[in-house]
């Protein structure tokens, strides 16, 4: 196939940044959407250009590195997938192609496509966590059994990648179901129960403090979403936050 | 230097207990004045610094990533080993060491494995208590699965997203000490030299990857976590940004490199499908649980499914051949990797392969669909002969173990493996050599560690599945904890470390000079250009089956294509900046070192053991040749040159276990 990629090019994050034309040929189904923009980087190198920055890593949609909004969508037009998992095939011969980074103000731009997203780092240092000591001196594993059901729903939580896609995808740049994706894995545990409270608390005021907006339930997130982190963690997040704030 | 590698006293048993009771203890006062650094934080680096930052040592953590959670151990997929018992089947901790030693042909330190099994069980207790969300029964209690090369279920899981569990863990204790303000976390930093005063390791040079700024960083010990090698071959399991550059100058400044020839290549990940692909993808071990893997026994058929004229799914049962089930009877389709692989190979080279390259194999899930479906409606009290019925009922229960991997293939390969089955390829995995260390985990420079996948110590020549997971925590919570005190406790009245010293000076001054060059040398070609040629002298002479006379070419060529690529190398923009080719034109640099002293360590080792196989070592099976004058460690003290890498043995003894023919029949 042959495309046109129009591409957010930003030198730096005190640069204005504006969308630039690239033409690319020979593009087969079978790449995916990041090998195909290796080649084209491939193509600006050795012509003597500078190639597009990108966020990458394991390109198999565990690590959460990549974004890129494809045509108006976090992670492009496939369902379930993050742009390291979507293939060429989702396209058209003669496709015009928008790239843009993931936007937020909670979000800088970095270069080009990278952006900066440790506000979700900083989320995580409020309160993601239990506060058990590594000496691997606790309880046998099997002593508290876990019903099976909040067992998976604590997985089906824990599965968010951080990729940020929620944000990018909000017209609020909410971070709500990256937040509570988390709040729920640990309520649902019991030894996440212990310390519930400030959890949520501590994490809320974080996650406001870093600038990213309310939820007011359009439900984008959850469509963008490429791990099909479900809307009932806002809820569960919202009924701890409630309580929570009844408490203290 | 002589190798010392320092092994405790004593029954095997009580190595670690005494061990721990006889060494020196760093106060919680005095722990305030040391700094450490941990660079890389996957499952091992980030669960040292977590632990460490616990204990009450000031730490800096580094990684290139954008955060801490992004280290590749996050991909893992299958599992966790641990010696619970918790199935009773037979499992206990001597079993778990048995199997590993085993599994890695002999060519591992048994002191270290034993270790390994005796804290296994805690680090599943550990992961629990920090809200890691493993699979579990109805009944509330964990559930396991098997693995290769054992005959136990001693495997803890979460989906097949195990390590990012795990991960996750490991990094949710990280950030409770990131907040408290004892790990300061440096993400986008990577790595480029350890400094060395009066020769001990007291600190790192790194580049800001977002300004450019070289940076130095001093501290007491420094820790490397930073994975493997398996990049060198290009086409690997590993992220992209997997690299050996801090192992590589850790070993450049007297850390010797263990057995770098000792690579996993992973029996089943999705096969290359063309020129432009970057990676590959593999599909989890977990799935020979319930896959069977076959090839059709008529090459007309062969030639039929690759015309398209013949769906896999329309050969008679009696006319596949289930290799794996025919070869050996015992594990099955559960053999360990570098079998299976070799296996593959075999049906490949013999022109069996199911693909247009000729290098796939199936892998078939209908079996279990079957039988977990008829399984399902016996529960349900349906009818058992409804092939429909059980045919979904089925499927929903493979859904459930393996639908992310599943759902990985389907939107890689275009096809739906509920329906036909999969085609897989042996891929490059992980890389068992590395840094040498001691007991300790010490390498040969002092004050400097290396854990994880960085290290050499407990997979010998192969790794059993869900033994990595298992190795990286157990170092990082369990074992460095105890080791790195003992050295601490004689810097107690060190006091911090300065960086405006000549030894700083000049490692900076060498990692700039480095730079400089790189991104003055205007050549002709990309950084990939060269990775990609790279690649394929390793995989085509390095690879499965390796043979002196290929092993002496890729010496050659390799050394041919470094010189090359510092001559015509171009890499864009400037130093100064957000760069990513400059990063990558640096760690192909360091691979295109490890690649020359891999062929030379792969040429040394004239035998086959684990995943090294030599053509002229082998049974008049196939199978691998093992010689008995081999069992020991190499050990590679660096010299200038990788040619001029000299040899340092560490002989292996086994007192625990008896060695003999490693027969999985």
């Amino acid at each position: 196939m042959n495309l046109t990629l129009k591409i957010w090019r930003q030198a730096n994050a005190n640069d204005k940044g504006k969308m630039v034309d690239y033409k690319i040929s020979d593009v087969s189904p079978d790449m995916s959407f990041l090998e195909m923009l290796d080649v084209l980087n491939n193509e600006l190198i050795e012509k003597g250009e500078e190639p597009v920055a990108f966020d990458h890593d394991c390109r198999e949609g565990i690590c959460g590195s990549c974004s890129l909004y494809i045509n108006g969508e976090a992670h492009g037009p496939d369902r379930g997938v993050t742009t390291c998992q979507l293939h060429m095939r989702m396209f058209k011969d003669g496709d015009t192609i928008f790239i843009e980074p993931f936007r937020a103000k909670a979000f800088p731009v970095i270069k080009d496509l990278v952006v900066d997203r440790t506000a979700f780092d900083r989320i995580q240092h409020a309160g993601g966590f239990i506060s058990v000591n590594t000496s691997g001196n606790t309880i046998d594993a099997n002593a508290i059994p876990v019903n099976k059901e909040n067992a998976d729903d604590a997985f089906s939580a824990a599965t968010c990648i951080g990729c940020g896609a929620c944000v990018a995808s909000c017209k609020n740049s909410s971070a709500m179901l990256f937040v509570g994706a988390k709040v729920s894995q640990f309520a649902l545990l019991p030894q996440g129960r212990v310390e519930a409270t400030d959890r949520v608390l501590n994490m809320v005021n974080q996650m406001d403090a870093e600038g990213f907006g309310n939820c007011t339930n359009t439900g984008a997130c959850e469509v963008e979403c490429p791990k099909g982190i479900s809307l009932e963690n806002i809820a569960r997040m919202n009924r701890e936050y409630l309580a929570a704030s009844l408490k203290g | 230097m002589a190798l010392d590698s320092k092994i405790p006293q004593g029954p095997i048993a009580d190595k670690w207990t005494n061990y721990k009771n006889h060494i020196d203890l760093v106060n919680p006062a005095n722990k305030r004045n040391i700094d450490v650094i941990v660079v890389g934080t996957g499952l091992a680096g980030g669960s040292a610094a977590a632990t460490l930052a616990e204990l009450g040592y000031n730490v800096k953590a580094f990684c290139f990533q954008d955060s801490p959670r992004r280290a590749h151990s996050i991909a893992a997929q299958g599992g966790i080993n641990a010696a619970k018992n918790y199935q009773g089947d037979g499992d206990s901790t001597y079993r778990l060491f048995y199997d590993t030693v085993k599994g890695g042909d002999y060519r591992s330190r048994e002191a270290n494995v034993y270790r390994l099994a005796e804290v296994s069980a805690n680090i599943i207790d550990q992961c629990v208590a920090q809200g890691v969300p493993f699979a579990r029964e109805y009944g509330g209690l964990l559930d396991n699965r098997s693995f290769g090369g054992v005959l136990v279920s001693r495997t803890f899981y979460a989906a097949g997203q195990t390590g990012q569990q795990l991960l996750l863990g490991a990094y949710s204790a990280m950030n409770r000490q990131i907040g408290r303000g004892k790990i300061k976390m440096y993400n986008r930093h990577e790595m480029l030299d350890v400094v060395k005063v009066d020769g001990k390791a007291r600190g790192i040079i790194t580049r800001n990857l977002i300004t450019g700024e070289i940076e130095r960083h001093s501290a007491h010990a420094v820790v490397l976590g930073t994975g493997g090698y398996g990049n060198v071959f290009f086409l690997s399991t590993n992220a992209m940004g997997s690299n050996v550059t801090a192992a590589w100058k850790a070993h450049k400044r007297g850390a010797y490199f263990a057995n770098p020839c000792y690579t996993q290549i992973h029996p089943t990940c999705i096969p290359v499908s063309g020129d432009h692909q970057s990676k590959l993808t593999l599909m989890s071990e977990s799935l020979r649980n319930d896959g069977r893997i076959w090839v059709p026994k008529k090459m007309e058929d062969v030639k039929a499914i690759r015309n398209k004229t013949l769906k896999p799914t329309e050969i008679a049962e009696e006319d596949r051949d289930y290799y794996l089930e025919r070869r050996y009877p015992a594990f099955g389709n559960l053999v360990p990797r570098d079998v299976a692989s070799r296996a593959a190979k075999e049906r490949c080279d013999a022109g069996y392969g199911v693909n247009a390259t000729g290098e796939a194999v199936y892998l078939d899930f209908a079996s279990a669909i079957t039988r977990y479906g008829k399984e399902q409606a016996t529960i349900k009290g349906l009818n058992l002969n409804d092939a429909a019925l059980v045919k979904k009922l089925g499927q929903e229960v493979v859904k459930n173990k393996y639908g992310n991997l599943f759902q990985m293939y389907e939107k890689i390969v275009d096809e739906d493996p509920y329906n036909t089955p999969m085609m897989i390829y042996p891929a490059v995995h992980y890389t068992m050599g590395g840094i040498w260390v001691d007991y300790n985990l010490m390498t040969t420079v002092p004050g400097l560690y290396a854990i994880g996948e960085a290290n050499f110590s407990d997979h010998g020549a192969n790794r059993l599945g869900a033994s990595a997971l298992m190795q990286g925590l157990a170092d990082g919570y369990f074992v460095l904890p105890y080791t790195i005190g003992d050295y601490l406790s004689n810097d107690i009245r060190t006091g911090p470390i300065p960086t405006d010293t000549k030894e700083f000076d000049e490692a900076e001054a060498e990692v700039r000079k480095n730079i400089d060059h790189l991104i003055n040398n205007n050549g002709t070609h990309s950084v990939d250009y060269f990775h990609k040629r790279l690649g394929k002298i390793m995989w085509n002479k390095c690879g499965m089956a390796r043979n002196a006379e290929d092993l002496k070419s890729a010496i050659t060529e390799i050394s041919e294509l470094r010189a090359e690529f510092w001559k015509d190398v171009k890499v864009p923009g400037t130093a100064n900046e957000f760069n990513e080719e400059l990063a990558k034109a640096g760690r192909v640099a360091d691979f295109l070192e490890l690649g020359e002293l891999f062929a030379k360590d792969a040429l040394q080792r004239e035998e086959s053991a684990g995943g090294h196989f030599r053509e002229e070592y082998q049974t008049s099976e196939g199978e691998a040749m093992r010689r008995k004058e081999f069992q020991y460690v190499s050990a590679w003290e660096y010299k200038g040159e990788p040619k001029d890498a000299v040899l340092h043995k560490e002989e292996l003894e086994y007192e625990n276990i008896q060695v003999k023919e490693r027969s999985y029949k």
